[in-house]
């Protein structure tokens, strides 16, 4: 199958209210199908706004979402109803960052995988807690018998991350969105989660959108890797293109901002200044305020992209087309 | 679940103990002889011993308490000093009263207040909202006997639809199931139920409208329920307050319906426990404030129990 398993173009999403927030501006990605992406992006840069525009979770009366999306070939804006319903958990399904808040406390772990799967699958109370049982086994749950009957606040904050990725699995999505799904956890758990979704990606095949800020944790799970900032990508490619050959300046300082080969009381090369406060829309581009290359140019109008190859793409006018080396 | 049913039931021994001294106390120290009531004016002073005799008040006080609490278990109250009646069976067939008029207007208020907190809580902030907190304000606000009184006024002066008095034709106090005596409830039934509808809404609409802005419901949303599902969760998440305050509501119902009842010439609890204060009937007093006080605590003992039946996150052990 060749068919892009998601096609956003051109999406942005507005949240009105006492001020307008332009989250989202003029954002277009594609995903294969079993294909692994991250987007990566600080707090406030839209990567989750990007999730949930997807399972159509914002509220839709306070956002104004233009722009085309389609999942597996369904124009996803256009659902409704029993469609919508069937959509979100059966077609895609999303791990929230943080499972204590995710999970309903008052329903046993069992239930709430069985309840997705009954929706979903159309089978019996039995069929499903025994679907639940099965999936909590491919998570490496521990006694998942009794686990079934456990209610969130019985389990770690692991275990119900766990729990969350097997009640995202338990209907097949063939699309996984996971957001930051491991920010919640301690470092030692991290890793496991990150292991176990990409065993999990490999068993499955299904397409996976991984949004995190961690950069170490977008080059752990993902083959490709998507940067935004301010509402939009600013520069995509596969993993190792990103991490070795960083065109957008913003990347760049991404990159150099990272703890690694710091040696004790070294400065950190934190990139200076915030983001924009995203209550106008773009004018220029976004990172120019604190870029150390921007000039006059780069405020003058917002950066189409340049094609540096076949789904390599950066929107900055101070790069150079032609590969450094 | 026995066991934490057990736990709880002697937890609450200590508290009926209380209850049960300050029953016996607070007639103890409260201002008046009881005997100057029923004795005639210019009793001797030997008669007067004698009286006081008879009805052991001249014993030590805890020797009092023992006999009157040894005589409580064996379902005895003492007799009324205004009527000689055994206080017992005049306070059992007033609580059934009052509780057939405290049931009877939670079943009124109960699902009127869930469904108007339910509908503000999900219409958090829209117009509904407003009006349902405006009902619910009005209700808790209004002094439920002047309700009552206008309620009389409309509904049995000037309409005549409904009787005012009592629990039966021609304010009878003996209750029946049919039409001829439940005609009596409808109005204080009604009138007792303004207070709990609006407490009841305004709980349910800030549990309702809590639990919606949690994560959890968007992750709801997000595994494909329909907004029917995601209400089924977001009301079992609040049963457990829900149910904690309808409870005590119940308890308040039960006790706190003296006026409702004066207003309705009601023969349960709160009128016995006016005309037993009025006429300085001590037993009487002691007999109905106890079985109140002891009503209220299993109230809250039940409460306990069903909610951590439904509520997991309460430790049973």
């Amino acid at each position: 199958m060749t068919e892009k398993l998601v096609d956003i173009r051109n999406l942005t999403v507005r949240f009105k209210g006492a001020r307008t927030v332009y989250a989202i501006n003029d954002l277009s990605l594609s995903l294969k199908q079993g294909e692994t992406l991250a987007l990566l992006g600080e707090s406030g840069s839209g990567k989750s706004v990007t999730l949930k525009t997807l399972l159509r979770l914002l509220p839709p009366r306070r956002s104004e979402i233009e722009g085309e999306i389609r999942v597996n070939g369904t124009d996803v804006q256009a659902l409704s109803g029993k469609a919508l319903q069937s959509y979100r958990g059966g077609e895609v399904s999303m791990v929230f960052q943080d499972p204590g808040l995710a999970l309903d406390p008052v329903y046993t772990v069992g239930a709430q995988i069985a309840e997705a799967v009954m929706r979903h699958k159309g089978l019996r109370k039995e069929e499903a807690i025994s679907t639940a049982f099965d999936m909590l086994q491919r998570v490496h749950i521990p006694s998942p018998e009794r686990r079934l009957r456990n209610y969130p606040h019985e389990l770690s904050g692991g275990m119900r991350q766990r729990v969350m990725i097997a009640l995202a699995l338990a209907c097949r999505p063939r699309l996984l969105l996971a957001d930051e799904p491991t920010t919640a956890l301690d470092a030692t758990v991290q890793i496991q989660i990150l292991l176990l979704l990409r065993d999990l990606q490999r068993e499955f095949g299904m397409g996976v959108i991984f949004v995190t800020h961690d950069i170490g944790v977008a080059v752990e799970v993902s083959e490709r890797i998507a940067v935004m900032y301010a509402g939009r990508i600013v520069e995509e490619g596969t993993t190792h293109e990103i991490i070795n050959d960083p065109r957008h300046p913003y990347t760049r300082g991404l990159l150099a901002a990272n703890l690694h080969d710091i040696a004790r009381g070294e400065r950190l090369n934190a990139i200076p200044g915030a983001p924009p406060a995203l209550e106008e829309p773009p004018s220029g581009c976004s990172f120019a305020p604190r870029c150390p290359m921007a000039g006059p140019v780069c405020r003058a109008g917002v950066p189409d992209f340049v094609n540096l190859g076949p789904r390599r793409r950066v929107a900055c006018l101070r790069v150079d087309p032609v590969p450094a080396e | 679940m026995l066991s934490y049913f057990l736990r709880r039931l002697i937890l609450v021994l200590p508290v009926a103990f209380g209850v049960s001294v300050i029953c016996f106390l607070l007639v103890q120290i409260a201002p008046g002889d009881p005997l100057t009531a029923i004795m005639p004016v210019d009793a001797t002073a030997e008669e007067q011993a004698a009286m006081r005799a008879a009805y052991g008040l001249d014993k030590p006080l805890p020797v009092q308490y023992g006999i009157w609490i040894a005589n409580l278990a064996q379902g005895d109250m003492g007799r009324s000093i205004a009527t000689g009646r055994p206080v017992a069976g005049e306070v059992f067939g007033a609580v059934q009263n009052s509780l057939l008029l405290a049931i009877s207007a939670a079943v009124i208020a109960f699902p009127i207040g869930i469904f108007l907190g339910f509908l503000a809580g999900y219409f958090r902030d829209k117009p509904l909202d407003r009006v349902v907190t405006a009902i619910s304000i009005a209700g808790v606000s209004v002094p439920n006997y002047w309700l009552g009184i206008v309620l009389v006024i409309i509904f049995s002066v000037s309409l005549g639809w409904l009787p005012s008095m009592g629990a039966g034709p021609g304010g009878s106090q003996d209750w029946a199931w049919d039409w001829l005596h439940m005609r009596h409830l409808i109005l204080p039934a009604v009138t007792l139920a303004v207070v709990p509808i609006g407490i009841v809404a305004r709980t349910v609409r800030a549990l309702s409208g809590d639990i919606l802005t949690m994560d959890f419901v968007q992750a709801l949303y997000a595994k494909g329920m329909s907004r029917l599902d995601v209400l089924a969760h977001v009301a079992r998440n609040a049963a457990a307050t829900a149910l904690s305050v309808m409870g005590l509501q119940l308890g308040y119902l039960l006790g706190g319906s003296i006026l409702i009842e004066t207003v309705f010439n009601w023969p349960g609890s709160g009128f016995l426990l006016s005309n037993a204060i009025f006429q300085r009937d001590l037993p009487l007093l002691q007999g109905t404030i106890l079985v109140l006080a002891l009503f209220f605590v299993a109230m809250n003992l039940i409460v306990d129990v069903v909610q951590a039946a439904i509520d997991p996150r309460i430790k049973r052990n």
